[in-house]
């Protein structure tokens, strides 16, 4: 805990601790639609503008294709933008997603993670952020309430020093809608942190006019995404510098990669959002009965960082995969994801494949302490 | 390589469009009343008044006719090239 | 090279010879009093002016997609009103227009819902369409702006078919729903009539909007020379007439001493060549009923 600044404890459910984190940011456009779970964050937010505590541009668009439209416009123009959304909102994003990052513009998005149709569902699981992980944008995920304002704030710094557009995500309903207690920082400390935005070739800039979204055929295109690509690997060591520069004002550490005991650990179970802290629990639970047992949060899903991974997995006997969303037709995301890890590194390894939780459905410590102990025999925990 | 393919106006990147005539607007300058009635009209904004009389810029016009055509007195000729 | 006219929009750009949406963007644009930051949507006029590394646009100019040219510039325009507003203008403090372009199938089909959520926000921003009357960028298909007998690629004239069976969709009667200060549609042929309504929507500290004739000549298959003639047969025949809805008081701004037969205009073109048979006569006389039905009905509404 760090001694010299006061800091502020509340109980507040993860969306709202996004809203707090985004009033002491106070982004300068917010186009905005409604979509559960994501939805208190905005009329959080909205409150805080009604009462004059922040001066934010919110933009109620028609739709989530106009919020991404109209961040990217005002991107573009030079301000920091924020906005949010769920599920079929970021489905219908999908096409602006990838101009956003093409375009190498800072829009910070947070989202409530939320099952995509059909059929339809409005709880929380993985599949629409995993249906745009390719999009370039990053993505970090949240365990918690306070993982959720710690990383909007870090979000924010990060995407307007890479100058790439980033995803804070956190499970909906399970997270967003479930009151934790958190500390939050002095807004001062928080400002100062974030800093103001400086766009490097801002579209109000008239006197210096430039073309966003040209026409790059054959003989350019290629090389601006292979741009794009670098730019996108080399944000994760600018993450890792901001979240050490956040644990000197906070405490609290962030990095790729949450490891829980997995120093010694036999097997090891993978996985991320609101179901680690269980997954912690019974950890624990086997720990204290002698089992080898341990696990590694997913924080920085993209960009993947797979050497950091297989260094941490490499000791292990087995690898114990937990995806909260299908990848229908072949192995789902984070599994897929961690093989590759380990054969880059030739470790070929007993490597199990769970999915779990999706459309809301819960899970359970004995559940998760049957699938360490390998009593789980359906890849489908439900 | 521009970030973003963010890119700034530069004339000499710029194709010039002379190139793709194959017909070839003259203007005769006694008929060139200089009412400038073609300038506006021309695609590709290659025609300015000189001394009142309408001068066409070989570099960008692309040879479409539409000068002759709007011409009140037909002072230019297409001709081929 | 005319360097007045072309200080928003430069030569060097590939549209076809003899395109009319170049006069139309520097006629717009000509009449700003102050700087102008542009939104376009996908379209002809977009892929042909930005064509990597070389991009024909003097002034800031932003393509994001083909349905959300709207929804862009509302993000623009609100990131110039908060900036300004906290002294973080890039550039230093000055007034700008916020102006869109897009083409009838980026705004009366595919951008309509973004379009109609920009106008209801009430952004200060002016819409142009150059109204081609169909997808001419990828090649000459139909849109809802398509006039009714006109074949296309999508509705080809053949031996079980006439062309296009569907009525122009009423655009401006749409945007007019929205009680925006002010609307108008002008053609390229007219550029006084034009240049004054530009002015005029320009002028609005709101949302404005210029429905533009903008006929092309590769689709519509006229020779490179005639968009201007053609373009003033649509009006003298009253296929295009021109006219403003000023707080939604509607008038007419000009209008042909004696009107001519819509065939003076259909002759002209190669899309309508197949309806000058024996078997597509009733086309045409319905199309004639139709151009007299539209325009008595907007006389109607100047007179309310």
């Amino acid at each position: 805990m760090n001694k010299n600044n006061s800091t502020k404890k509340l109980a507040l459910t993860g969306g709202a601790a996004a809203a707090e984190a985004l009033k002491q940011i106070e982004p300068e456009v917010m186009p905005i639609y409604p979509i559960t779970p994501q939805t208190p964050i905005i009329e959080t937010y909205a409150k805080f503008q009604a009462d004059g505590e922040v001066d934010t541009e919110m933009i109620k668009v028609e739709s989530e294709h106009s919020a991404m439209s109209a961040a990217i416009g005002a991107s573009s123009a030079g301000a920091r933008v924020v906005t949010a959304t769920s599920s079929q909102g970021l489905a219908l994003m999908h096409e602006v997603l990838y101009i956003a990052s093409g375009t190498r513009l800072p829009i910070l998005m947070i989202i409530s993670a939320r099952a995509l149709g059909a059929p339809i569902n409005i709880h929380g699981d993985h599949s629409d952020v995993m249906g745009c992980r390719d999009s370039g944008w990053l993505q970090i995920f949240c365990e918690n309430a306070q993982e959720v304002y710690d990383k909007t704030i870090i979000g924010m710094k990060l995407a307007e020093k890479v100058n790439l557009p980033v995803m804070v995500i956190m499970d909906g309903f399970n997270t967003s809608h479930s009151v934790e207690n958190l500390e939050v920082l002095e807004t001062a400390m928080v400002k100062d942190f974030v800093g103001e935005r400086t766009a490097i070739t801002p579209l109000l800039d008239t006197k210096n006019p430039v073309s966003y979204g040209p026409v790059a055929l054959q003989n350019s295109y290629f090389e601006f995404k292979i741009d794009q690509e670098q730019a996108t690997n080399d944000a994760a060591a600018e993450y890792q510098k901001i979240a050490q520069a956040y644990q000197e004002i906070s405490g609290r550490r962030y990095g790729f990669f949450e490891t829980y005991h997995t120093k010694d650990a036999e097997r090891i179970m993978v996985l991320t959002g609101s179901a680690t802290g269980t997954a912690k629990v019974v950890v624990d639970k086997l720990r204290a009965k002698g089992e080898k047992v341990g696990l590694v949060k997913i924080e920085l899903f993209r960009p993947f960082l797979h050497q950091e991974l297989s260094a941490i997995l490499k000791n292990a006997q087995e690898i114990i995969v937990l995806d909260r969303a299908q990848s229908i037709g072949t192995t789902p995301p984070f599994y897929t994801e961690i093989v590759n890890s380990l054969y880059q590194i030739g470790e070929i390894k007993k490597i199990k494949s769970f999915v779990y939780g999706l459309g809301g459905r819960d899970i359970f410590q004995a559940q998760i302490e049957d699938v360490f102990m390998g009593k789980f025999k359906d890849k489908y925990i439900k | 390589m521009e970030h973003g393919a963010v890119i700034k106006h530069d004339e000499t990147k710029g194709p010039k469009t002379g190139a793709w005539r194959y017909m070839h607007p003259e203007v005769d300058k006694e008929k060139c009343i200089g009412c400038a009635t073609c300038v506006p009209f021309c695609p590709e904004a290659s025609i300015e008044m000189k001394e009142n009389k309408a001068d066409i810029d070989y570099d960008y016009c692309k040879g479409c006719g539409v000068c002759a055509e709007v011409c009140p007195v037909k002072a230019i000729m297409m001709k081929k090239k | 090279m005319n360097k007045e006219l072309a200080k928003h929009f430069f030569s060097g750009h590939s549209a076809c010879a003899g395109c009319a949406f170049p006069a139309i963007v520097r006629a717009v644009l000509g009449e700003a009093s102050c700087e102008v930051v542009v939104a376009n949507a996908t379209g002809c006029l977009e892929v042909t002016s930005s064509l990597y590394p070389y991009t024909a646009w003097k002034t800031p100019w932003i393509h994001n997609a083909f349905e959300n040219a709207a929804a862009t510039i509302s993000g623009v325009e609100r990131a110039y009103e908060i900036m300004k507003r906290k002294k973080r203008l890039p550039g230093g403090d000055k007034k700008i227009k916020f102006v869109a372009f897009g083409g009838d199938g980026g705004t009366y089909d595919i951008g309509l819902q973004s379009l109609s959520g920009a106008l209801e926000r009430g952004h200060n921003f002016l819409y142009v369409l150059y109204d081609n009357e169909g997808y001419m960028n990828t090649g000459n298909q139909r849109s809802s702006a398509t006039p009714y007998g006109a074949a296309t690629e999508t509705t080809p004239s053949g031996r079980a078919s006439f062309g296009k069976t569907e009525l122009r969709k009423n655009l401006m009667d749409i945007v007019a729903a929205h009680h925006i200060p002010y609307l108008a549609q002008a053609n390229v042929a007219y550029l006084a009539d034009l240049k004054k309504k530009a002015q005029k929507a320009l002028a609005v500290e709101g949302p404005s909007f210029l429905t533009v004739f903008s006929p092309c000549t590769n689709n519509w298959k006229f020779p490179t020379s005639q968009y201007v003639a053609i373009a003033k047969l649509a009006t003298e025949t009253n296929f295009w007439p021109l006219y403003e809805i000023e707080n939604g008081k509607y008038k007419i701004t000009s209008e042909p001493k004696n009107v001519k037969p819509l065939t003076d205009f259909l002759k002209t073109q190669g899309r309508f060549k197949h309806l000058f048979s024996e078997k597509n006569k009733p086309v045409l006389e319905r199309m004639q009923q139709i151009t007299n039905e539209e325009f008595a009905r907007l006389v109607s509404l100047t007179e309310k």
